[in-house]
């Protein structure tokens, strides 16, 4: 679950200002957050994941306050309870897509890179339909591919809560609809809480709660 | 760990260049002065040992450096000549024992030392295969000379001719091979031995040819009086000196007037070996004795001299080069700031990002150095063999 409570954001001294008074997504839900660019849409799933921290207000996400967490526990509750899908993909270049998909588990300590989680890796790869390309290296996957690597990355350490950017944002229609079916059908799976980012109006209707950032107080100046 | 050193092995594998580059600039900075210590030290070792073991050589004024060089290693530049009287002179001091050397000629790029047996008992050159030379016309082969030709005992060798262009020069002389020589690990396994007066032959001071005096040689006669016998062109000349042709070959001239590039004179101790440098003072001698030792060192101080300028340059561009390869990797941090971003995204720590980035440059400075030492175990190894080449070219 989602618990945002005065929210206030700015980056740096700039005129860019995001205020959330109140938002709450209860466990389980599917969510769309929608608005238009620069609008603060991104800067909020960074402030949910603790990626940044806001000037003021709460941030209560699985029931713990991540704005009030040093640095390193941020990096741990991601760890273990968020998994993140980005717009731009993030995948690195020199590993292979099995490698890419495994990444959390190789630079995290935490968690432990065991062979049933590499099987796991495996069968996730085939679901997507990447199964074949696991030895390939991102630059030679279509956009589509390389998105389904993204969110079998994500989904891989079996998260209570997904944060998507945009992850339909460059895929052309059919695989759009594929990559949104593989998020919607984990969060439902697991019972997972699903926040996702989009300005694709068409696929508000497979959400069950859609959140217009219009709604708070964005001030001046474009996001970063 | 295991995780990070395959993320960092990943990322260096998937970028084969840079991390070549990288890997061969971090191997020269290390190589270059390390390897060229040992290859100094080598060749000072080398040169000094041949040196300190042959503690004096009498040649025609000049050039005390190649003098030593050429009666040592055999290079294949000569000094200026001088007369096989000299071998006799320092015999008959009581002095010393003289061994000729005349290393002027070559077969198939090996250097034919012309010189006496007390030369091999001098060197401790045994016998491998085969025996000693006796006669005119046979020779003895170093083991690398012999493996280089395919030759052995039974075989034979063909002097080189100087220049193919001068008619009146040196004759091609076929050698009959009688033996090889151990493995010294020295220029000695290099050469062909022939006796002194075999070189002669070679240069065309000796030779032979059909008996004229026979009753059958009319028809090679030009004129005959009761001094002279005259032959024409058609008098066959022999190559090649075997048994049934031996006894005709001869010289022309006085022996002693016939050239040998050196003597080695072995003095029984340093009192004789000095009253033997005395009795070559005077100003007007046309002969030098140089103590072989002395003629190293000096090479050798000029040699350390040089080496401590390419060292120091070496230096200067190992540090220039390293200054770059970490202007590399900042850039190649920079570059990867977004990697970076995604890593600590997804939950990679600082210092697991930073021990990712650490471990990459490990690993290449590990490798290059591995490598360096590589190149300078095998230069270690074949560093003398390619001075020998050197030295003996």
């Amino acid at each position: 679950m989602i618990s945002v409570s005065d929210l206030e954001f700015r980056y740096g001294e700039g005129e860019f200002r995001l205020r959330v008074p109140e938002l709450k997504v209860e466990r389980g839900v599917v969510a769309a957050c929608i608005g238009p660019s620069g609008s603060g849409k991104t800067t909020l799933l960074n402030l949910i994941a603790g990626i940044i921290v806001p000037q003021g207000g709460q941030v209560v996400t699985n029931q713990v306050d991540v704005a009030a967490l040093s640095d390193e526990q941020r990096r741990s509750f991601r760890i273990t309870n968020i998994g993140l899908v980005f717009q731009e993909f993030e995948l690195l270049d020199y590993l292979s897509v099995l490698d890419n998909i495994l990444l959390p588990y190789r630079i995290n300590p935490a968690l432990k890179l065991e062979s049933a989680v590499k099987d796991r890796a495996v069968a996730l790869a085939e679901q997507m339909g990447i199964g074949d390309k696991l030895e390939r290296h991102p630059g030679k996957l279509s956009q589509g591919e390389r998105q389904r690597v993204a969110v079998c990355r994500a989904v891989l350490p079996e998260p209570a809560l997904m944060l998507t950017d945009e992850p339909t944002g460059n895929l052309d229609p059919a695989n759009k609809g594929r990559v949104l079916d593989l998020i919607l059908d984990y969060a439902k799976q697991s019972g997972a809480t699903l926040l996702t980012v989009t300005h694709d109006h068409d696929l508000l209707e497979r959400f069950e709660r859609v959140i217009d950032i219009k709604e708070f107080g964005v001030i001046g100046g474009d996001e970063r | 760990m295991k995780q990070t050193l395959y993320l960092a092995w990943r990322y260096l594998a998937y970028h084969k260049v840079k991390t070549a580059i990288l890997i061969t600039s971090i191997t020269l900075i290390v190589f270059l002065p390390v390897g060229l210590r040992v290859l100094v030290d080598q060749s000072s070792q080398q040169l000094t040992a041949r040196a300190v073991a042959t503690p004096l050589v009498v040649g025609a004024k000049g050039s005390p450096l190649e003098l030593t060089l050429n009666t040592l290693y055999f290079r294949s530049d000569f000094p200026e000549m001088m007369r096989h009287e000299q071998v006799t002179r320092i015999d008959t001091t009581g002095l010393a024992l003289a061994i000729p050397m005349y290393v002027r000629f070559n077969a198939q790029g090996h250097p034919i030392v012309g010189t006496s047996l007390e030369y091999f008992d001098y060197r401790s050159l045994a016998i491998a295969e085969g025996r000693q030379m006796v006669t005119l016309g046979e020779c003895v082969l170093g083991a690398r000379a012999a493996a280089a030709l395919g030759v052995g005992p039974g075989d034979f060798v063909i002097s080189s001719p100087e220049s193919v262009f001068d008619l009146a020069g040196v004759y091609p002389l076929r050698m009959k091979v009688v033996g090889v020589l151990a493995y010294s690990d020295s220029p000695d396994d290099e050469a062909v031995f022939v006796d002194v007066k075999t070189t002669w032959v070679i240069e065309g001071l000796g030779h032979g040819h059909q008996d004229l005096t026979q009753p059958d040689a009319a028809t090679y006669l030009l004129s005959r009086d009761s001094a002279n016998v005259v032959g024409n062109p058609a008098v066959v000349q022999y190559n090649e000196i075997t048994e049934d042709n031996v006894d005709s070959f001869h010289f022309h001239g006085d022996i002693s007037q016939f050239p040998v590039t050196a003597v080695i004179a072995l003095s029984p101790d340093q009192r004789a070996s000095a009253l033997l440098q005395g009795r070559y003072q005077s100003p007007d001698e046309t002969v030098q004795v140089v103590r072989p030792a002395e003629v190293m060192d000096e090479l050798l101080g000029t040699i350390l001299t040089i080496q401590s300028f390419i060292t120091a340059g070496a230096v200067i561009v190992g540090l220039a080069t390293l200054a770059t390869a970490v202007l590399v990797f900042m850039l190649s941090l920079r570059l990867r700031r977004r990697e970076i971003e995604t890593l600590r995204k997804i939950g990679g720590s600082r210092a697991s990002v930073a021990t990712i980035m650490v471990s990459e440059i490990v690993v290449v400075l590990i490798v290059g150095v591995v490598l360096a030492g590589g190149l300078t175990f095998l230069t270690s190894h074949f560093g003398s063999a390619a001075i020998r080449v050197f030295i003996t070219m």
